[in-house]
């Protein structure tokens, strides 16, 4: 381990922390653009976040340790999930600790928690948003699973950085096995940040709220620090997308040429996948809850299919 | 075009015919139905032709050529007619759920990848991982026959069942004689036109093309 590769992972953290608000803000830049209204800025989110965090946090009177203890976990989670996924360099000291399985398990980690919280409080709304969020999760994270191994069993390997030297030479874009996991994830995204067709990130209404109903009780700078770690969920998410799937541009050693060149190509990136997401929320319509057992099933599919055709195609 | 890219190309059509065969199995709605037929034609067409091109078996163009006029155009629009006559929109109900459907339908994949994992150890042909997938697709046209009620969707089954077989010929040998082709194509087109006068038939009869409804044929005991 050297200088370097410490100084990197620190990068990391800080791209993490600061650009995470930002694509969240662009996203609703470019929602907003496709509706035809006038968008707020692209820093809104860093002044929401600025405004929770001075405010006084409003405790229930029968929160228990629980409740207190969670966002500072997801939070955690959330930042330790940044510093394994390689979306500046490959050179991180920590990808030792966590592949890309145990990254799977800090995800499940943060959102166990989560749905928790929700019901720690003992409101209807709270328990309601945590049995959701559970049922979603339990048909997201095999499809995950299996859309992550259909991935390794491409490179050979459960390590990302790995993955990324595997993905990044050779026709990627053209190996079944890869199209087909690559379609599973951006269903999987869809489904386990939140967005539109499974939840809507922007409504309060009792009846469709998901997330937002566990998190319902929350405020100040506990609210704040929830809502921070939700925009670093989606931000690695993408992440790991970019990872799995287009890693050109992320760099591949310690050098510090390349590691200021990844920067600039990973912004451009998201602003690709901003866009992207920005169009498919505008054009689709929210799901009834109980078809998103279909949508995650054919994710399931996708990804299992993905990983059969590495075996009878490859 | 050298041969690994060709053979690339090639699976990635073959997996991508997976996955419309896939997606005939769940699809409920019936022009959905014929656009998903008519997208397995044509990346059938697409990989004969590829294989034609890359194997030298120049017969294979004519072959080619045939699916994308029958498979892409022909049939969909035969059947398209059709359902525009009969006033059929959308299937009501199946006999499985989504879910289940879709996890048999993994099983037989795993099932046929196991049946032909022999042949392709002997084979030398460049095409020939892709007969599994052309093994699954004849598997889920017969499973789609077995879970829809609807003759016109039972139809589609059949045709993606036969969509498999030239895949499955292509995929083993380089595709069948040419007589042997020309002569099942023109068989297609007569069913085609045979199953228009059933489905008439049957929806003068029993006024819904409920395959069920035909258990009313059979005498009291």
């Amino acid at each position: 381990m050297t200088i370097h590769s410490i100084i990197i992972e620190v990068i990391q953290i800080v791209v993490l922390l600061f650009t995470a608000p930002l694509f969240a803000g662009w996203i609703k830049m470019v929602k907003c653009w496709l509706q035809g209204r006038t968008s707020p800025s692209i820093f809104q989110p860093y002044r929401d976040i600025r405004k929770l965090f001075s405010k006084d946090v409003t405790l229930a009177e029968h929160a228990s340790w629980i409740f207190r203890f969670t966002p500072y976990l997801v939070f955690g989670v959330s930042i330790l999930a940044g510093c394994v996924i390689p979306f500046i360099s490959t050179e991180l000291p920590l990808e030792a600790v966590a592949d890309v399985i145990a990254l799977v398990a800090l995800f499940a980690i943060a959102r166990f928690f989560t749905a928790l919280a929700g019901m720690d409080i003992g409101t209807a709304f709270g328990g309601m948003g945590s049995s959701r969020e559970m049922t979603i999760a339990s048909l997201a994270e095999p499809a995950m699973l299996m859309a992550v191994f259909a991935v390794s069993l491409a490179s050979h390997s459960t390590s990302l950085p790995q993955m990324v030297l595997t993905v990044s030479q050779g026709y990627a874009l053209l190996r079944p096995s890869l199209v087909f996991a690559l379609l599973a994830f951006v269903l999987i995204v869809l489904a386990e940040t939140g967005r539109i067709p499974v939840d809507n990130p922007a409504t309060h209404l009792e009846l469709t709220m998901i997330h937002e109903a566990m998190i319902l009780e929350y405020s100040g700078r506990h609210l704040a620090l929830l809502e921070w770690a939700g925009m670093m969920k989606l931000f690695l998410f993408v992440a790991l997308g970019i990872a799995s799937f287009f890693p050109w541009g992320i760099a591949l050693s310690d050098d510090p040429i390349f590691v200021l060149t990844a920067f600039p190509i990973l912004l451009l990136k998201l602003g690709i996948v901003g866009i992207c997401l920005g169009i498919v929320e505008v054009g689709l319509a929210k799901m009834r809850i109980f078809r998103i057992s279909e949508f995650l099933g054919s994710a399931f599919l996708f990804a299992t299919i993905g990983m059969l055709s590495f075996f009878i195609l490859e | 075009m050298n041969p690994a890219l060709a053979a690339q190309i090639n699976s990635l059509l073959a997996a991508m015919v997976l996955l419309t065969a896939f997606g005939l199995l769940v699809q409920r709605r019936m022009n959905r139905l014929l656009q998903l037929f008519a997208v397995q034609g044509f990346l059938l067409g697409l990989s004969t032709g590829i294989v034609g091109f890359a194997s030298g078996a120049h017969h294979l163009y004519i072959s080619s050529v045939l699916t994308l006029t029958m498979k892409v155009v022909l049939l969909p629009y035969i059947l398209l007619v059709l359902m525009r006559k009969l006033n059929i929109y959308r299937e009501v109900e199946t006999i499985m759920n989504v879910p289940t459907t879709l996890l048999i339908g993994i099983a037989l994949v795993i099932f046929s990848y196991h049946l032909t994992a022999p042949i392709r150890e002997l084979s030398t042909l460049m095409t020939r991982s892709t007969l599994a997938v052309a093994l699954a697709t004849v598997l889920l046209g017969f499973l789609m026959m077995i879970t829809r009620k609807h003759a016109v969707t039972q139809i589609v089954g059949f045709l993606a069942m036969e969509n498999g077989l030239l895949f499955a010929a292509t995929s083993a040998t380089y595709g069948m004689p040419l007589v042997v082709e020309l002569g099942v194509a023109l068989d297609l087109l007569i069913a085609a036109f045979i199953f228009g006068i059933f489905f008439f038939h049957i929806s003068t009869t029993f006024d819904s093309l409920d395959v069920d409804q035909m258990a009313r044929l059979k005498e009291e005991d």
